[in-house]
């Protein structure tokens, strides 16, 4: 039970993801995450500004419901697959962390100083929170694909876009965690 | 009945992603420090093992429920697009330490804020589609 029940390394990690891309092929459909955003965007009327969004979002449909399963997944995943371990962080990050004003790191899967009411009704973590998501949402449907699409099923099908894509996540990253954290924390 | 199987997928994902710890905020911080292999790992093996999974499909190991062969959706050749949207997308990715999936996946797990970074993400995504026509691509 303690397999199961403390977290999984990385080498049982990595191929689970691909068979979920692997699934998704199976039945015809493809594994992209970041597709839903889009989905979502038409059915509350996004198509009325943009013909970008017009599209039979039923189609789409089965995507959201992989959307739903995920949601519940997480939700079986922390109240009854876990311990409560902490998460095996190397410890010079867990020291930049307790500088950065952040404590118990690894204790949960988010840190509270950003994502805690009191953080998020602050303008500073709020405004974090939204700047966030539309770094990601933006940036996502301009490079036509997020993590699943491009890192997992694009470099798993040897695409070059793919690979300049993933690129393009690790240069934004490393500007992010390297030079911009610090300035914020 | 036939939504289900892709209920069972998103669970399954779900599952997966938390017990990995691929949508902690700290991974992707100490991946993006290089101070840890996890991270690397997990996208390495999950790489590995798609390619090999498409390479044994492609010779016709593996063919799809109704007989046909497995097709991968084939991205448009270009460099602009991908490079500054991927720019884009990975400052988002390392300040909230969560990509679309994780996003619904942390919300699962009690994250509630994480709507917040949902909506800003469909906002995201709907500037996009307002402005796309005038970005490079």
């Amino acid at each position: 039970m303690d397999y199961i029940l403390n977290p999984w390394p990385w080498y049982v990690s990595g191929p689970l993801i691909s068979v979920v891309m692997a699934l998704l092929l199976y039945y015809g459909k493809t594994f992209g995450m970041s597709s839903n955003l889009k989905t979502m965007c038409t059915m509350v009327g996004a198509d009325k500004f943009s013909g970008f969004f017009k599209m039979n979002w039923k189609e789409q449909s089965w995507n959201l419901v992989v959307v739903v399963g995920a949601i519940i997944g997480g939700f079986i995943a922390t109240h009854y697959l876990s311990n409560g371990s902490v998460s095996d962080l190397n410890p010079i990050t867990i020291a930049e962390f307790e500088k950065m004003g952040f404590n118990k790191a690894g204790s949960s899967l988010v840190p509270a100083e950003m994502y805690n009411l009191e953080a998020i009704v602050s303008l500073k973590g709020l405004s974090l929170l939204i700047i966030g998501g539309l770094l990601v949402g933006f940036g996502t449907r301009y490079a036509d694909g997020c993590t699943s699409g491009h890192a997992i099923t694009g470099l798993s099908s040897l695409q070059k876009p793919s690979l300049i894509a993933v690129i393009g996540f690790f240069i934004g990253g490393l500007i992010m965690t390297n030079l911009i954290l610090p300035l914020i924390f | 009945m036939k939504y289900f199987k892709f209920l069972l997928i998103g669970i399954f994902f779900g599952i997966v992603l938390v017990k990995s710890e691929a949508v902690s905020w700290y991974r992707i911080y100490e991946m993006f420090r290089f101070q840890s292999f996890h991270m690397y790992g997990i996208i390495g093996t999950a790489v590995i093992t798609g390619i090999l999974f498409l390479q044994i499909s492609k010779k016709g190991f593996i063919r799809r429920i109704i007989g046909e062969e497995i097709i991968v959706p084939i991205k448009e050749n270009g460099f602009v697009r991908y490079i500054i949207g991927g720019t884009v997308f990975g400052l988002g990715w390392a300040l909230i330490g969560a990509c679309p999936g994780p996003m619904y996946i942390l919300l699962g797990t009690g994250v509630y804020s994480m709507l917040i970074v949902i909506a800003a993400a469909m906002l995201g995504t709907f500037l996009y589609g307002i402005l796309k026509d005038k970005l490079p691509h």
